[in-house]
């Protein structure tokens, strides 16, 4: 829970700004087949969706449900009055009729989706530019993790760049950041040896640290200035007024049963109004794929597809002897092959903890990839091995991260808000730091943002700064490095020798991605199953072990939040000609192939043991059939990170 | 009718624990904490009570450091009316505990006091059973099912024994400890939360409330339990009782 300091969040709908705002006309709902309630909600004159459905139909309907015994949407019925667009009559009217669909209404000036870096810089910025102007804000940030940095995770060195422009005075106001790079190697492996080369990095000035702590800090001080943030509750629809603007999210309902039926704790979701909204879910946001989609942002900024990387990490205790605080390592190679982009790092964090992890792009080709079992391959290389030979595991956790760079990043603004962080995607592939960047696109945003509701500018000007300030220029010069391995690892490192030593930033082209991540796969039959060695329990361990020590739990009684557009096609095509990859590639074991009754081998899906590393992009990215949706669960459920 | 509940803010039960490398305790720094879920239906029962019209006032206790506040404002984020917190630094065990829920009745005055049966951090299902002790009062411990009679001033309480189910009835002021089944907590929804923001938090520490909060009890060190040693497969009936009678020698 949380201290706000603010006091001015409106329950009401009605509002005190003037200037055109959609007629306030609550949700409407409708039970689909499955009886799943699902919601579309439309502020519309003529109180029908534009489906042309009409909320009378549920005239007839049991009387339902009131959340907490007061008029729903928060209506005050002594301040409602008449406005201009002559829609009261028709709110009154639905008050009486939609209960059963009706949800309450939240109104803010600003909704952030997301207490990340971004999330988090774009709220502590806006409020920071209200006490400069002096005039307030509200501003409302809605986290689905249990706690702010449940759900952050990220290896992390930290370039303090954008940090040093929010809150300069980070240092003495005791945040987490506190282990300053001491060395920086990079080796190229083989199955024995590690061959040392020149770091390519420069991370003098930059800082290990635990992401998920950082992100905690920030959180405080965001509601040291008023921020309301409400962690526990899970965003998953986008609000469309009349003219297709977004106009807000709404969140989950919570307790609803497995079968879909309301469980005796059955809440309803909320409706969170903003005049601004900024999504910053982070690397394949749910919702911020749906605006994309929707908008077509993509093809509006000329952006080629995104791709993406599977992360995987643990944090370890290791001996005293052997911990260095502030030595870094990256390596290539070894156990990933030629064809196979990624590589792993080890970063020495404070009180004996180290971080070590593998990134693995999904754009692999090898369906019999199991990135965890490579994660576990890697810990047992000669040179790793010692420094965890007698420590333990505190923490497992994985996520995806975008690799997509500037060719990848959609047009960011959408009518009603825009996108910020690895929603959109700027994160520094050769850097393989993207915090300051989303840190520093969600202040940019805010700041257009602030424009658009009190100097009356519009929310374009983000891309204008987006594209002046030092995020674009960092982009710029790292375009060539990802794309450069799509002609195998060797020329890929040669071009990368190229574009860092010789051209310096300056090259005249541009190269371009690869295929779309789901399509990289090839068939089963052109390639061999891997032999994975077993756990040894003392360095490697099964799945099992290790998500336990995400601290990952969802509420049992739930719907599962991984459907099938089409049940079929696991059986009918990921399994015999894929091989099942799904089953391969998620690092919780949430696809598991097994045999019924009847013998025959189905796909089972254990949604409880999902990370939210949004590889449910490789859920959604890399299933060959793009068959796997991944919705968002309950709120307060997923992992529980805290030092990662 | 005012109802009190005591609530623990305990490390929250998803989390996997670890005992810290001095061996005094299990490691609580970064670690998530919440409310502890037989406290949530404890108070979740209380709520139901008051919104049958039973009760009219439920008020929300804690006591620890000034991060039980938070845990406060999550059982008030509910529906409790009133948050009550005694700020006290180091461990408080159940006898402590007791004490100062027994000098917090004396001020409060409630009709019943609900508690959940025990704390998962410390599993020591004592509190509830001291406190009735203290105050003399009846007490209804593992209830599965709590139904009031407000004329005749009576809590039929249904507990989970043993041997299956056993019915008291007790007379009021009572104590009740509540057990998983006797009911499904409520969310907090994000009108509650902003709404508890405002509801007042009344603070004191156990001197106010003449409390000596030094224990009998100390904890000398706390350990992970011995790893599981893997089976072993024998091969004849002879070595089983070989094995019964030398090594593990219970016959």
């Amino acid at each position: 829970m949380h201290k706000s300091l603010s006091n001015s969040y409106k329950f009401s709908t009605l509002k005190r700004h003037s200037g055109s705002l959609s007629p306030f006309v609550p949700s409407i709902f409708r039970l689909n087949q499955t009886n799943n309630l699902q919601s579309q909600s439309s502020l519309t004159n003529s109180i029908k969706t534009p489906s042309g459905y009409s909320p009378f139909r549920h005239f007839n309907q049991n009387p339902c449900f009131f959340s907490s015994g007061y008029f729903p949407n928060g209506i005050n019925f002594k301040g409602f009055g008449r406005n201009e667009s002559g829609v009261s009559c028709a709110k009154l009217f639905f008050r009486s009729f939609c209960s059963e669909m009706c949800r309450e209404s939240m109104a803010y000036d600003v909704v952030i989706v997301g207490a990340g870096p971004a999330g988090l810089s774009a709220a502590i910025r806006l409020k920071q530019l209200c006490r400069e102007k002096n005039v307030d804000l509200s501003v409302c940030v809605v986290e689905k993790g249990a706690e702010v940095g449940a759900h952050i995770i990220s290896g992390n060195v930290f370039e303090p760049r954008a940090l040093n422009e929010l809150l300069p005075q980070w240092k003495q106001e005791e945040a987490p950041i506190r282990v300053p790079v001491s060395s920086d190697k990079f080796w190229f492996l083989t199955k024995d040896r590690a061959f040392s080369l020149p770091s390519p990095f420069s991370n003098r000035g930059n800082y290990v640290i635990s992401l998920s702590q950082l992100v905690r800090w920030l959180g405080g001080k965001a509601e040291e200035l008023g921020v309301e943030i409400y962690p526990g509750f899970a965003a998953s629809e986008i609000l469309y007024d009349a003219d297709n603007k977004v106009i807000g999210i709404g969140t989950n309902d919570m307790g609803i049963a497995k079968d879909g039926s309301k469980k005796e704790n059955f809440q309803r979701g909320v409706e969170l109004r903003g005049r601004i909204t900024l999504l910053a879910e982070g690397c394949r946001g749910s919702l911020s794929e749906k605006l994309i989609k929707n908008f077509k942002l993509r093809e509006k900024s000329h952006a080629q597809h995104q791709t993406y990387a599977l992360g995987i990490k643990e944090v370890w205790e290791i001996d005293e002897g052997k911990h260095n605080p502030g030595e870094i390592l990256h390596t290539l190679g070894w156990p990933l092959d030629q064809k196979t982009y990624g590589g792993s790092f080890l970063y020495h964090m404070n009180d004996r903890q180290i971080a070590l992890g593998l990134v693995v792009a999904l754009n692999y080709h090898n369906p019999f990839l199991n990135p965890y079992e490579e994660f576990q391959k890697f810990k047992h290389h000669p040179a790793i091995k010692p420094l965890l030979e007698g420590g333990t595991v505190v923490q497992y956790g994985a996520r995806t991260l975008n690799e997509g760079g500037l060719q990848s990043i959609p047009y960011p603004v959408f009518p009603g808000g825009a996108i910020i962080g690895c929603a959109a995607g700027f994160l520094n592939v050769p850097k393989i730091k993207g915090t300051h960047t989303a840190m520093k696109s969600g202040m940019l945003a805010a700041e257009a943002g602030f424009g658009v509701l009190h100097e009356d500018s519009n929310m374009e000007i983000y891309w204008d700064t987006l594209q002046k300030s030092w995020v674009w220029q960092e982009l710029q010069r790292a375009r060539n490095y990802r794309p450069a391995f799509e002609y195998g690892l060797l020329p890929g490192l040669a071009i990368c020798g190229l574009e860092h030593y010789i051209l310096r930033g300056k090259s005249p082209y541009t190269l371009k991605h690869g295929k779309p991540d789901h399509e990289a796969t090839d068939a089963a039959r052109l390639h061999s199953p891997i032999e994975y060695p077993k756990p040894d329990g003392v360095l490697s361990f099964d799945v099992p072990t290790s998500l336990h020590r995400s601290n990952t739990n969802h509420e049992h009684d739930q719907p599962a939040h991984l459907r099938l557009r089409d049940p079929k096609i696991p059986e009918l095509v990921n399994l015999p000609e894929y091989a099942g990859p799904e089953s391969r590639y998620c690092p919780a074991r949430v696809y598991e192939y097994v045999p019924d009754e009847k013998n025959q081998v189905k796909l089972q899906i254990n949604a409880q043991n999902c990370l939210h590393c949004k590889d449910f992009q490789a859920c959604d990215i890399k299933d060959p059939k793009q068959n796997i949706k991944w919705t968002v669960p309950e709120g307060g459920g997923g992992p529980g990170y805290s030092v990662m | 009718m005012k109802i009190m509940v005591a609530i623990k803010r305990v490390v929250d039960y998803a989390v996997k624990i670890r005992v810290k490398s001095d061996r005094t305790g299990v490691e609580t720094n970064n670690v998530k904490m919440s409310m502890n879920p037989f406290c949530e239906i404890a108070l979740e029962e209380a709520l139901r009570i008051k919104e049958s019209g039973l009760a009219s006032e439920v008020v929300a206790v804690s006591m620890g450091p000034a991060q039980c506040v938070d845990t406060l404002r999550t059982g008030l984020a509910m529906g409790a009316d009133r948050g009550v917190h005694v700020e006290a630094a180091g461990q408080l065990y159940p006898l402590t505990v007791a004490k100062i829920l027994k000098s917090l009745v004396e001020v409060e005055k409630p009709g019943l006091i609900i508690l959940g049966k025990q704390a998962i951090d410390d599993d020591c299902n004592q509190t509830g059973q001291m406190v009735a002790g203290l105050l003399s009062w009846p007490q209804g411990t593992f209830a599965s099912k709590v139904v009031l009679d407000k004329e005749k001033q009576l809590a039929m309480v249904e507990r989970e024994v043993d041997g299956g189910l056993e019915t008291l009835e007790l007379d009021l002021p009572a104590v009740i400890t509540t057990d998983l089944r006797l009911n499904q907590p409520r969310y907090a929804t994000l009108p509650n939360i902003m709404k508890a923001k405002s509801k007042p938090i009344k603070k004191y520490t156990p001197q106010e409330l003449n409390v000596d909060v030094k224990s009998d009890l100390e904890v000398i060190q706390v350990t992970e339990p011995p790893k599981r040693k893997a089976g072993v497969i024998l091969s004849s009936v002879e070595e089983l009782i070989d094995k019964l009678k030398n090594e593990a020698r219970v016959i």
